[in-house]
């Protein structure tokens, strides 16, 4: 009990104090989440809006096979990223692994279902609620996809919010293809595993509030983005 | 002088869903003038038939012709929905929204929407959210939005069937407004009195087909069928 009050008031110390390691990890492991949510984001919310406006021949079935990507173990991501930058990989030659590029890619796979199936069905139920009024003004294909993305927008940001949820607290897949090392590629998670293995619980604890603050944090924000949906200030 | 683009008239309608014929066959046309309003008891087919009129339902055969190639009439023809659809806007960017989608510039497409809000007493509400207003509220700013582009034909489809008589009344009057202004008016309601109060001339559908047309005192004085007669001596018509 007494060793893990100390840990506690220790852990708690190095985040008021701004500890240099604590600093650094906690820098690291934003930078590589949020690229990865930036370019996620990027393929994920468009495809997901296309996907709730176009009828094509095998719509459904994409939307499944979404929905079963979403449910994708991150260990199993990492192994197979793991094998394909693996020096005897197809892309070997780029010489990614254990580099942030090799988490950043990781981190892609692992949210871009997440983000384009909640974009999916954001504009999806805003297509719904639209589609007559819309096709009444005999809007243009782009006129429509303009004004759903637009007056779906805090929806989409949600979506976004959510997977940078996911990543910043993901552990498997980096830990394999990043190797968690020092000053490279240790982020919050990896690093809590290490120091917990290592009994250091000081700083474990410390990463530890500070990925708790940072889903609060997101947390806060999707609440706030709900809010003001219904107060209509943006 | 702009060709005008009435009457509008339907051949041999049928709508389906499903396999399942809804509307049709319907012959009919909307003349130049006039305020016509469907009647007929619920699953009639009048949400349907002004569906298909106003271009939002596929026909599975027959056709509906305007005077002039329908694509010149798009801008020219307004739809009221029974549920009015509020964009997750204010109410000044819900009644700006088809002005500008049609090249408005933005300073003038506000300027009229706070003038149309102003007419249909909306005039405080215009930073409001649309979504956030009432009932009754919501089914005017739906109406301003189709009359505000001066259309040729406006449809609606039951647009007072959930409000209260005072916003009813208020939608009435704005209603008379507009025809005295020109503006031709297709409007299903199965309230009888309403009927009674604006119809220049009846359309009774059953079934999904027309079985009656005729100019309204002929309609309420003698109808020619006996579920016209019965609906309008308030027994179930089925
Ligand atoms: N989306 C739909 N799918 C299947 N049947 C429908 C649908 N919408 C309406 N119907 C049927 O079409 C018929 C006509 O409906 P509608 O035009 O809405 O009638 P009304 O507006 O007169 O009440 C009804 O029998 C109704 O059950
Ligand atoms: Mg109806």
């Amino acid at each position: 009990m007494g060793e893990i009050w100390q840990g506690l008031v220790a852990g708690l110390w190095l985040v008021v104090t701004m500890d240099a390691d604590l600093v650094n990890i906690t820098l690291r492991s934003l930078q590589v989440t949020l690229s990865a949510v930036v370019i996620a984001s990027a393929i994920g919310l468009p495809f997901g809006a296309w996907l709730a406006i176009r009828r094509f021949r095998h719509r459904r079935t994409t939307i499944a096979l979404l929905n079963a990507l979403m449910g994708l173990p991150p260990v199993v991501v990492g192994l197979v990223v793991y094998l394909l930058l693996s020096r005897s990989g197809p892309f070997g030659v780029f010489g990614l692994l254990f580099t942030p590029t090799a988490m950043i890619i990781a981190q892609v796979i692992i949210i871009t279902p997440l983000i384009a199936s909640i974009a999916h069905q954001a504009v999806r139920d805003l297509w719904a609620e639209y589609h007559d009024l819309l096709l009444s003004f005999s809007t243009t294909k782009r006129q429509r996809i303009m004004t759903l993305l637009w007056d779906g927008r805090r929806a989409l940001m949600t979506a976004s919010l959510a997977g940078f949820g996911r990543a910043i607290g993901e552990v498997g897949a980096i830990m394999i293809v990043g190797g968690n090392i020092d000053n490279a590629t240790r982020v919050l998670t990896t690093a809590i595993a290490l120091e917990t293995g290592k009994g250091d619980f000081a700083l474990a604890l410390g990463l530890g509030f500070v990925l708790i603050g940072l889903a609060i944090a997101v947390n806060i924000a999707t609440h706030m983005i709900g809010r003001t949906e219904s107060e209509g200030k943006w | 002088m702009v060709k005008p683009i009435l009457p509008l008239t339907m051949k041999g309608g049928v709508i389906k869903r499903r396999g399942k014929i809804l509307l049709g066959p319907v012959d009919f046309t909307v003349s130049a003038q006039g305020f016509t309003i469907v009647m007929g008891p619920n699953g009639a087919g009048k949400t349907t038939l002004l569906r298909a009129l106003h271009g939002l339902e596929k026909l599975a055969a027959g056709r509906v012709d305007w005077q002039v190639p329908v694509a010149d009439t798009l801008q020219r023809q307004a739809f009221v929905f029974q549920t009015p659809i509020m964009l997750r806007r204010s109410v000044r960017d819900n009644l700006a929204y088809p002005l500008i989608l049609h090249g408005m510039p933005k300073a003038q497409a506000h300027a009229m929407a706070a003038d149309w809000a102003a007419r249909v007493g909306l005039g405080a509400a215009l930073d409001q959210q649309a979504p956030r207003l009432s009932g009754g509220e919501k089914q005017k700013l739906a109406l301003a939005r189709a009359l505000m582009r001066n259309p040729d034909i406006v449809f609606l489809d039951e647009p007072c069937a959930s409000l209260d008589g005072r916003a009813t009344r208020e939608i009435e009057t704005i209603l008379k407004t507009a025809q005295a202004d020109g503006t031709r008016i297709l409007m299903s309601t199965h309230d009888i009195g309403q009927a009674k109060r604006l119809a220049s001339d009846i359309v009774f559908l059953m079934h999904g087909q027309i079985i009656e047309t005729a100019q309204a005192q002929a309609f309420f004085n003698a109808p020619k069928t006996r579920q016209a007669a019965a609906l309008l001596k308030g027994e179930i018509v089925e």
